[in-house]
């Protein structure tokens, strides 16, 4: 209960509603319970003496009790309904302000797909399970309950009949309940395997038929999905046995009420009524326990999803808010590096920049080039503080990063991430993020720096074509240009190309370059790349070697001076390795 | 603010996401054809014939054995218990205990049997799937999302599943008790019968016919509202980083609070509805038991009935309500069920991929290669490949270039047969490639793409897929060419570590190594190699880069080329430009021509770096190495 428990308090505002609905619950119970009650009374005062009046007068209070159990039914859904589902809008919103607040070391620990499932399944199952503990957990257990005292009451002699029947029931479902667990743990793995082989054929179809696999790949999914069916039917036959096993133990409880009431009756302690009451009550009692052990059932499935949602708001955001508002006014984007080492993960491992020092003076160009690994994009990532140095610090007009409030070091820092995420808009609106009030003019501007223009006016509905998995299927090369032209729109002081480029084409990347030597404002670039072509104008170029900056200087100077320079510049262009690079 | 950004997708993308809220409560999906899509799965379920038999029969006994119960009920206390005849109680007391057990054994056996019948059939309708999906046309793929994809397999088969195990069986024993307590209410006391059954079947229906009418539209608001929800969820959070990198988060919580305060209020309007159904259908059961009893009162004073029969009554109107009430709840699930086999059929009846009528067998071929005046668009208006000729001569390598979206892809799609050509022809060793059968086809080439795709398995495994009967020799002799046996005795288990999801264990290079090692085990006449590595190193390219030319070796290869010594040894480079051949011949006769592959390497004596000057200068023609 503990991952729930947590999570009520967001039950406070709408405590009303959230006490309201158990009290009506409880008046629903009581008033049900009261109706075997009555009809013991037609049949052993009316039937018996023959007395008309008496099953008038009880009828009549039957329909009014009912009528009043229907009213309170209604009005406890009504709260309950409200009560869940402003919780789960409070809660999921609670939840999105908590993502919005996290930092990128945070996003990368907690999956998108894993965000995903806690903002969307996780909540409802939350809110399906306040919906329950408001309604079915407060009428299942009251029911139970309330059922066995009427049912002692009204003949405390047979009252005896539960000490044999309750612990019958309780053993049955906890035997099947325990079997049944690890048989559908079973039924989950082979379900794995399942969407296993169904994911790498949808993700690999190009592979399975360029080896002509199909056949193969049929009798692996065979293999699979008959594994699968055989869990699944263990299982079923296994959790199948309770509705059986539970009726019988019932009905035994009723042969058993009906031969000891038998005796009673035929001794003359007991009339007639009182056992058909008693029958009754028994049948509500057991009723009420197994639709209480679906609940159960269904509360534990839930109290995994309130963990994860618990988890997500407990996260803390890795960075922390500078203290005092230092702004950065009229940034001239010079960035320093002094002494900055950093690592994705505080304990122990090996840091992935060790000891980084440099300077971007306003206006340059600086390349970084380095092996995969090697910390290059982990390098720039520090600048618009996506993540915090370990060690050392790192400025822009002298001031730390930690130290700008975090929206004003965004819009001074332009960011094409490496993997270009569009959204569902138009292209015009994808372009204006950074800048939504943008005119057209400055649009079309940025588009035509980062060499998009071109094809963009070549859609039929050009710049307010919808991007979007089902629209237009934009290459690798056009989705990268979009993000540029994003990064470039709002005129950043200081604009970094996390390989950006990778996906387009020299002779494009070159009138990229072209067009943002020719911004008539200064402007610091920093640009990670994987091509020697890319870097060869840069004002400086940094390469970088497991974490440490091993060259820093123009091409020309780093040829002379840099081993690993001199290695990589060799191999992409004598040796014959990355020449041309189209998609 | 002008611009809506960022615009929802539509609920049609995510009906994996949609399906799941709320269980099987909300009517938002309906079935399109209901009565075609049972009548198919019935197709199935006819092979379970016997099961389903022997689970009829079963459920017929048990709902008779059912009726009786409450029958003997009454007359134990009509017939002994009043009278005070104790040993027939005893004799009517284990008579019915005998009946509750067999009722029992029966429902277990019949919950049991049916079980493996419903598992069977959705077996076999998931392998009907699966076969098909290999059959598809690439271009199904090409145009449908993975996950949405992935969901109507998985979800949409569950759902089936679901009704299958569960909902058939109490359809059938449910509609049976109804009728068999109607009758047997009606055999024993006509007029409390009457009353009875009318009320409740009156009220059961006016109830569900209220609440599905009024829930109807409040459903379809809250699912346009989810769909709308979870559209700004799942695309939030696939682009936090972004929306992190422009400073949006407030914006971007405005959108969302939009959203989910919109289905908070279409959610709680609708939830009411299917909330009521608890204490509607308790009602009528109190309606039901009231009516029993006090009707059934008024008539045992009139001498009309007993109170023994009244007992059975009081039993036999819970039997009564609850399978209607059962069915109605079960609506629902039915409904959007048959929407998901729906879905699901729909795939299966998608058109396969059209292959050779002819099964004449390719035997080794020498690897001659004809493209004659193809032409080739993936969507009709915009064509991508206009009158393609091309002839590859066995053993020759063809490096094609060219910009991005040039057709240097596309000429590799058509050759394996992935897509099927609009115009022209295109031979191997002589005969139409539409001639021979796919599978036939593709055993003589070997691709080794740029999106590496690794199945979850061994190492071993993933290599042997190029030959399934390879040997081991085999199979470390072809890692050892593409020098993967390096990495792969550094694994912590050799060729049989277990490679995870999408190989995220291995790096890229890795990855491509393998894969060439899976195409070299295959031995093809004709090799296709993407050549881009976009993020491997230096030294692991250079590996790559050796294992590539050993796997052409005596092959004829059609290389989508990036490194300069590929190109400039190949026998023909194709210049691919707006889906034509611009330009083609040997290196050397291209840069005679001065054209586009000519400005291509020479762009870079015009831009400013004098570096670039000297590589051109030193004559190893800087090609495109700007």
């Amino acid at each position: 209960m503990g991952a729930l428990q947590k999570l009520l308090r967001f039950l406070k505002p709408y405590w009303l509603w959230a006490t309201l609905a158990p009290l009506l619950m409880v008046g629903e119970v009581t008033l049900d319970l009261m109706l075997p009650r009555l009809m013991r009374r037609i049949i052993d005062q009316g039937i018996a003496h023959s007395d008309l009046p008496v099953v008038y007068h009880t009828a009549f209070w039957m329909v009014g009790i009912f009528s009043l159990a229907l009213l309170c039914g209604v009005a406890c859904t009504f709260f309950a309904v409200r009560a869940a589902y402003s919780m789960g809008g409070d809660l999921r919103g609670a939840l999105f302000r908590k993502v919005q607040s996290l930092s990128f070391a945070n996003l990368d620990k907690l999956e998108t797909g894993s965000l995903i499932t806690r903002l969307t399944s996780d909540v409802n199952q939350v809110q399906e399970m306040v919906m329950m503990l408001l309604r079915g957990m407060v009428r299942m257990p009251l029911l139970l309950i309330g059922s066995l005292v009427m049912a002692i009451l009204t003949s405390p002699k047979l009252g005896v009949l539960f000490i044999i029947i309750l612990p019958a029931l309780v053993a049955s479902l906890v035997f099947i309940v325990r079997r049944s667990f690890p048989l559908y743990r079973q039924v989950q793995r082979g379900l794995d395997g399942v969407n296993t082989i169904l994911q790498e054929n949808l993700a690999g179809i190009r592979t399975v038929r360029a080896f002509a696999r199909a056949k193969y790949e049929v009798g692996r999914f065979a293999r699979s999905n008959n594994a699968l069916i055989q869990h699944t039917t263990a299982a079923v036959r296994m959790s199948a046995r309770t509705t059986p096993l539970m009726t019988l133990i019932l009905n035994a409880g009723i042969v058993l009420a009906l031969w000891i009431g038998g005796q009673q009756v035929y001794l003359g302690g007991m009339k007639v009524g009182e056992l058909v009451a008693f029958i009754s009550y028994l049948m509500q009692a057991l009723h009420s326990l197994m639709m209480f052990s679906n609940l159960i059932i269904q509360v534990s499935r839930a109290q995994a999803s309130a963990r994860r949602v618990g988890e997500l708001l407990e996260s803390k955001p890795a960075l922390k808010p500078p203290a005092e508002g230092a702004r950065v006014l009229q940034p001239t984007g010079r960035v320093v590096f002094e002494n900055v080492s950093f690592s994705y993960s505080a304990t122990g491992k090996e840091p992935v920049l060790k000891n980084i020092n440099f300077v971007a003076e306003p206006g340059e160009t600086v390349a970084l080039l380095g092996a995969t690994g090697s910390g290059k994009s982990s390098l720039v990532q520090l600048i618009p503080r996506f993540y915090d140095a370990a060690n050392g610090r790192v400025t822009i007009d002298g001031i730390d990063v930690r130290e700008i409030p975090e929206e004003e070091l965004r819009r001074q820092v332009g960011v094409a991430l490496q993997e270009s995420i569009l959204f569902s808009a138009t292209i015009r609106d994808n372009i204006a993020m950074g800048e939504p009030n943008a005119s057209v003019e400055r649009i079309i501007e940025a588009a035509q720096q980062a060499q998009a223009d071109g094809f963009i006016k070549h859609f039929p509905e050009g710049y307010d074509t919808v991007v979007g998995q089902r629209g237009v299927n934009l290459s690798g090369g056009q989705k990268q240009r979009i993000a540029i032209a994003r990064a470039l729109l709002p005129k950043p002081s200081v604009l970094i190309l996390d390989d950006s480029t990778s996906a387009v084409d020299v002779q494009t990347e070159a009138g990229i370059q072209d067009a943002l030597g020719r911004q008539p404002f200064a402007q610091t670039r920093i640009i990670v790349a994987q091509r020697v072509s890319t870097v060869l104008n840069a004002d400086k170029i940094l390469v970088l070697d497991n974490g440490r900056i091993v060259g820093c200087g123009p091409h020309n100077e780093l040829l002379d001076t840099c081993s690993v320079y001199r290695e990589i510049y060799e191999s992409q262009t004598e040796r014959g390795v990355v020449v041309y690079h189209g998609e | 603010m002008a611009n809506s950004f960022p615009r929802q997708p539509t609920t049609a993308h995510m009906p994996h996401l949609i399906g799941r809220i709320g269980g099987h409560q909300e009517p938002g999906e309906r079935p399109k054809k209901s009565r075609e899509t049972m009548l198919r799965i019935w197709t199935y379920m006819r092979r379970q014939r016997t099961a389903l038999l022997i689970t009829a029969l079963m459920v017929a006994v048990t709902v008779g054995l059912d009726l009786v119960g409450p029958l003997l009920l009454g007359r134990a206390i009509d017939a002994h218990i009043i009278p005070k005849d104790l040993p027939g109680l005893l004799h009517i007391l284990l008579l019915m205990a005998a009946v509750y057990l067999c009722s029992a054994i029966l429902n277990l056996l019949q919950n049991y049997v049916m079980a493996g019948a419903a598992q069977r059939t959705i077996r076999d309708i998931r392998a009907d799937l699966f076969i098909k999906l290999q059959r598809l046309p690439l271009g199904f793929f090409d145009r449908r999302i993975h996950g949405e994809l992935m969901a109507r397999l998985t979800s949409d088969v569950e759902s089936i599943n679901q009704v299958l195990s569960s909902c058939v069986a109490q359809i059938v024993s449910g509609c049976l008790s109804t009728v068999g307590v109607a009758i047997a209410m009606f055999i024993i006391d006509p007029r409390l019968a009457a009353f009875s059954v009318l009320t409740v079947s009156f009220l059961t229906l006016a109830i569900n016919r209220w609440r599905s009418a009024k829930a109807h539209a409040r459903f379809r608001v809250q699912q346009a509202a989810l769909g709308r929800l979870y559209g700004n969820i799942e695309e939030t959070m696939g682009g936090q980083k972004v929306i992190k990198a422009y400073g949006q988060e407030k914006a971007a919580t405005e959108r969302f609070d939009t959203v989910n305060n919109a289905f908070r209020s279409g959610s709680i309007r609708a939830q009411f509805f299917s909330g009521i159904t608890g204490p509607l259908m308790n009602t009528t059961n109190n309606i039901a038991l009231t009516i029993v009893a006090s009707i059934g009162g008024i008539m045992a004073i009139r001498g009309l009935t007993t109170v023994g029969t009244i007992a059975t009554f009081i039993n036999y109107t819970r039997q009564f309500g609850r399978p209607l009430n059962e069915i109605a709840n079960l609506y629902n699930t039915l409904q959007s069920a048959l929407a998901g086999a729906e879905r699901v059929f729909d795939i299966i009846d998608e058109m396969p991929e059209v292959d050779a009528s002819s099964n004449r067998p390719l035997s080794r071929i020498k690897g001659d290669v004809v493209f004659d005046g193809v032409t080739f668009a993936y969507r009709r208006d915009l064509p991508v490949l206009k009158n393609v000729n091309l002839h590859a001569w066995p053993g020759q390598t063809i490096a094609l270039i060219g910009p991005t979206g040039a057709g240097k892809t596309t000429i590799v799609n058509l050759l394996t047969r992935f897509y099927e050509i609009d115009g022209g022809r295109v031979l191997v060793d002589g005969r139409d490639i539409r001639d021979i059968t796919k599978d036939n086809l593709r055993a003589q080439l070997g691709i080794v793409l740029q999106d590496t795709y690794l199945f979850s398995g061994t190492v071993r495994e993933n290599i042997r897929y190029g030959r399934l009967d390879a040997t081991e020799a085999e199979i470390a002799e072809a890692a050892r060419l593409a020098n993967a046996d390096t990495f792969i005795h550094r694994l912590p288990q050799g060729y049989d570590t277990v490679l995870t999801e999408r190989a995220g264990n291995l790096s890229h290079g890795q990855r491509q190594m393998l894969s060439i090692a899976r195409a070299i085990l295959a031995d093809p006449a004709i090799l296709i190699l993407d050549e881009a590595t976009s993020s491997v190193d230096t030294r692991t390219e250079k590996h790559i880069q050796e294992a590539m030319r050993r796997l052409m070796e005596g092959r004829t290869s059609f290389v989508i080329a990036h490194r300069l010594s590929t190109i400039r040894e190949a026998d023909q480079i194709l210049v691919i430009n707006n889906g034509e051949i611009q330009e083609r011949g040997t290196h050397a006769e291209l840069l005679d021509q001065r054209g586009f592959y000519w400005r291509l390497s020479s762009r870079q004596q015009r831009s400013p770096s004098q570096q670039s000057a000297d590589i051109s200068a030193n004559g190893s023609a800087s090609l495109l190495a700007s």
